[in-house]
This record gives structure tokens, sequence and C-alpha cells, in this order.
């Protein structure tokens, strides 16, 4: 009986210790992986409109980094990225704008755990012309004033209206745009006074629109998360992409250049 | 004949689709919500008044391509069908850079009458009537083509005025093709999305037509915008169904 029990503690303890150096083998080579075997395959990154000019130069960085891997892209509003996974489209790998979208698809099992990589916030921008004098939130509320948001189905109309009931200010849009890209579109031809979109979106456009900046505490942000799509069948590459987006110094580097700010 | 049956199957499929899927629990819910209220509302108002500009511009153009009465009428045949290829996405960034706040017909229009479309439901008539005006133009004059010029001639040497002849002789023969054409086009009206959403923009009890709450929908609910796309068919059904009773008595007659 006795030395069944000693055995028994002796395997108890001989397990107990592997437990704990099992974890260190095993990061050691997941490392040696990451450098020595080579992920080739094209992924498919679904993502948010307002990502449309940052992820290309991102995309590129990637394939230089991996030879071998091909990245392509589909841009469009979030939830409509979320609901063509639902329906079956061929993507390994999805970012959105806001963590509501992804939450939505991680609760439909879609994707893998959602990393965040990026921070936005919002800005207000108009023609460059300025034609309706808008210096400030406050103005947006003035009668006869043509002001564009995005519909509340995505990211950035849910953070307009945030914005907007943050500010106390109330207003009526003339028009719901149903991205990000179109709303901006708008401003920039003239046919809008002013548009509510993202400080990413004023910096893309240059000198083609004015804008107002949003003091820090009476902005909202808004978190970019990124995933792997469980469908995938390059589960290597999106994976590697999904971390490069996060941990990589370039594509952190190249998202602060475009007027992203950290996601921690 | 097997060509055919494919081609009707082809068809239904994705119709049978929607109406399966369609949840018909709710649809007291989506009609007596103001969003599919208001959507039905601009629906109609803006495609019949879109309907009526294709109708009375429409008409005199085919009949004066019908008649060769234009110096280059082959080349104006060839712009009455560019709406057709343009993608209506891209017809709406057309629209605005002519009537536009900032475009050059626009333009003139907002400094001197403070006119502007886009926003506006007149925005969406101007939207739907371009991309519907070509279904017109080219269904009718092939009806003035196929015109017998004899029977004008003889009311003309009965002493008809032109315009008793058009009206008694001319308007009777032509009648089919001008209510296929007017139904061709009000159709196109009624789906326009594209050029719609590009210039007029997206506001409900404004300018969000039938086609936009849906593809607004799209984005949240999949099932209560398939229950809005049954509506906005049932709708257009009844429709064309009674259209198709006066417009089949028109084709017997012609035969």
């Amino acid at each position: 009986m006795r030395g069944i029990r000693l055995a028994a503690c002796a395997v108890v303890a001989a397990a107990t210790s592997l437990m704990l150096i099992a974890p260190a083998q095993a990061t050691t080579s997941a490392q040696a992986s990451t450098a020595n075997t080579k992920v080739t395959g094209t992924i498919t990154v679904s993502a948010a409109s307002s990502l449309a000019d940052v992820f290309p130069v991102i995309g590129q960085a990637f394939q230089k980094r991996y030879p071998g891997t091909t990245v392509r892209f589909n841009f469009g509003g979030s939830s409509t990225l979320v609901n063509q996974i639902k329906g079956g489209a061929p993507v390994d790998v999805l970012a959105t704008a806001s963590e509501t979208t992804m939450f939505s698809a991680v609760t439909a099992g879609l994707v893998g755990m959602p990393l965040a990589f990026a921070k936005n916030t919002m800005a207000i921008a108009m023609p460059a012309d300025n034609p309706a004098k808008i210096r400030s939130l406050a103005d947006l509320a003035r009668p006869g004033t043509l002001v564009g948001v995005c519909a509340a189905t995505v990211p950035c109309g849910v953070a307009a209206r945030d914005l907007l009931a943050r500010n106390k200010v109330s207003i009526t849009p003339v028009t719901q745009e149903l991205d990000v890209r179109s709303l901006l579109g708008k401003v920039v031809s003239g046919d809008l006074d002013a548009g509510i979109v993202y400080v990413t979106d004023v910096k893309a456009v240059g000198n083609k629109v004015k804008s107002v900046q949003i003091p820090a505490r009476l902005n909202v942000t808004t978190t970019y998360q990124i995933a792997t799509v469980g469908e995938t069948r390059t589960p290597e590459v999106a994976q590697r992409f999904v971390d490069y987006m996060r941990y990589s110094v370039s594509a952190q580097g190249i998202l602060r250049a475009y007027g992203f700010t950290k996601p921690w | 004949m097997i060509p055919g049956s494919l081609a009707v199957i082809f068809m239904v499929l994705p119709v049978l689709g929607l109406v399966a899927q369609a949840p018909w629990g709710s649809f007291g819910t989506l009609l007596s919500d103001p969003v599919t209220r208001d959507a039905l509302r601009i629906s109609a108002v803006s495609s019949l008044w879109a309907t009526a500009i294709c109708i009375v511009l429409g008409t005199p153009l085919a009949w004066l391509l019908a008649r060769n009465a234009l110096p280059g009428t082959r080349f104006i045949r060839a712009l009455v069908v560019v709406p057709l290829l343009l993608p209506p996405v891209v017809a709406g960034v057309g629209l605005l850079t002519a009537f536009g706040r900032r475009g050059f017909v626009g333009s003139f229009l907002y400094d001197q009458f403070g006119i502007q479309f886009p926003f506006t439901t007149a925005g969406v008539v101007l939207a739907q009537a371009f991309v519907a005006m070509p279904f017109l133009i080219i269904t009718v004059e092939a009806g003035f083509r196929g015109l017998n010029k004899e029977f004008e001639e003889v009311a003309a040497t009965l002493g008809a005025s032109p315009w008793q002849t058009f009206r008694h002789v001319t308007l009777p023969l032509v009648a089919p093709a001008l209510l296929s054409g007017i139904v061709l086009a009000w159709a196109r009206a009624v789906g326009e999305f594209g050029a719609t959403i590009g210039f007029a923009g997206n506001f409900p009890g404004v300018t969000q037509t039938m086609p936009l709450a849906i593809y607004s929908e799209l984005e949240v609910d999949r099932s209560l915008a398939t229950g809005l796309s049954v509506i906005l068919l049932a709708v257009c059904l009844v429709i064309l169904v009674l259209l198709r009773r006066t417009y089949l008595h028109g084709d017997r007659a012609n035969d």
C-alpha cells in the first residue's frame, strides 16, 4: 500500500514538473517554427471601409516579410462583412471597425479569438471652402446645414451618434450613408456642408477637405479588431497576418502613419 | 424547349427563395413600421414622377428617332442607351457632377434659385428618370417604327390635322408599345438603387426608397430585409397583373 502511494506521489510530482516545463518548451519550439518553417498561401482579408487605404500598404509589407504569401482584400461596412461570412463567403481574416461588430461574429461562432490592433477617433470633415463655416460640433445643429452621418448599422454611424450625445448636440442629418467612404465622397464633392467621419479619413484625402478636430476628452474612440475566420483553408497564414497586425513594429508603424492610434 | 424551361427555373428560383425565407409571422409589424411606410410612400411617389418625366420627354424623342427626323439619329440612339450600360453607381456620380450642388447645372440652379437635388425626393426622381428613360424610348420607338405610315397619310388626306392624326390614329396604334414601355420604365424606377444612393443619399422619409431600406436592413437583419423585399415584390406584381389585362387586350387588337 505504502509503496503504491509513494509511487503515485512520484508520478504526480513528475507530471506536475513536466507540466511546468512543457509550456516553456512549447513556446520555444513555436518560436523556432516561426523562424524556420515557411508559410505559403493566399488569404482574403475582409476589412472595414476605413481601412481601405492603410491595409493594402500593410499587405505589401506582410508579403515582403513572408515571401510566398499573397494577401487579397475585400472592403465594406463592418456589418456587411460579417453577413458575407455568415453567408459562406470564402474569407480567411476579418477586421472590423468596432468591438460590437466583431462580437457579433464571435457569438455566431464565425471567427477565432479577436485581437485589438488600432483605435480611431472622430472628426468633422467639411468641403475645402467650408461653405457653412463650421468651426465646432455645435455649428452642425444650425438650421439649414447639410450634415451627413453614417447609418446606425455601421460603426462610424454608432460613433457619430455617441459623439453627438456625449456633447449634447442634436442634429437632423440629411443622409445616412452606408459606409464612411461614400459619406466622405459627398463632403469632398461639396454636396454636404459637413460629415462626421474618422480622423484617419480626413488625413487620407489631404487638403480636399477641411476639418474640425475634437478634443480627446469630448471625443469617442472606436477599437479595430482582427480575427481569423473559422472556415479558413490557410489557418497558418491567417494567424500570421492577425499576429503581424497587432505585434509587428512595421504594421503598427504604418497604422500610426495613417493616423490610427495604438490599441493598448 | 429545355433552354426555355431552364431560363424559367433560373429566374424563378431566387424569388422562391425569398418567399420561402420571408418572416411570414412579422409582416404585420413590418407593414406598420414607419420606416417601411415611408419607404413605400417615397418609392411610389418618386417612381410615378420618374415615369411621368420619361413619358413626357421620352415619347417625343422616340417619335423623332423612329422618323429619322433628327440629324445624327444613329448617334442620338447610341446616346440613349448609355444609361443602360452605365453601372448605376457611376450614374449617381455622373448625376452629382451635373446636378450636384457644385455640378455644372446644379451650381447654377443652387446659386440662382436655391434649388438642390441631392438629399431631396426630387433627386430620387431625377436618378430614377435617368436610368428608366432608355427603356421607354427604345420600346416606344420600336412601336412607332412598326407603324404603317399609310394610315396616317390616309387620315391626313381626309383632312385631319397633325394633332388629330396623332391623337386618333397614331396613338391608338402605338398604345401597346407605349404601355409596355411605361411598365418597363416604371419597373426599372422602382428597383433603382445605385444611382439613388449615390446621388440622392439615404434618409428615411425623404430619399430612402424601398430598395435603399432593404439594403440598409440587410446589414442588420436579413429576414426583415427579405420581408421588405417580398412586400415590394407583391405590390409590383399586383400592379403589373392589373396593367397586363389592358396590355394583353392591346396585343390582341394588334394581331
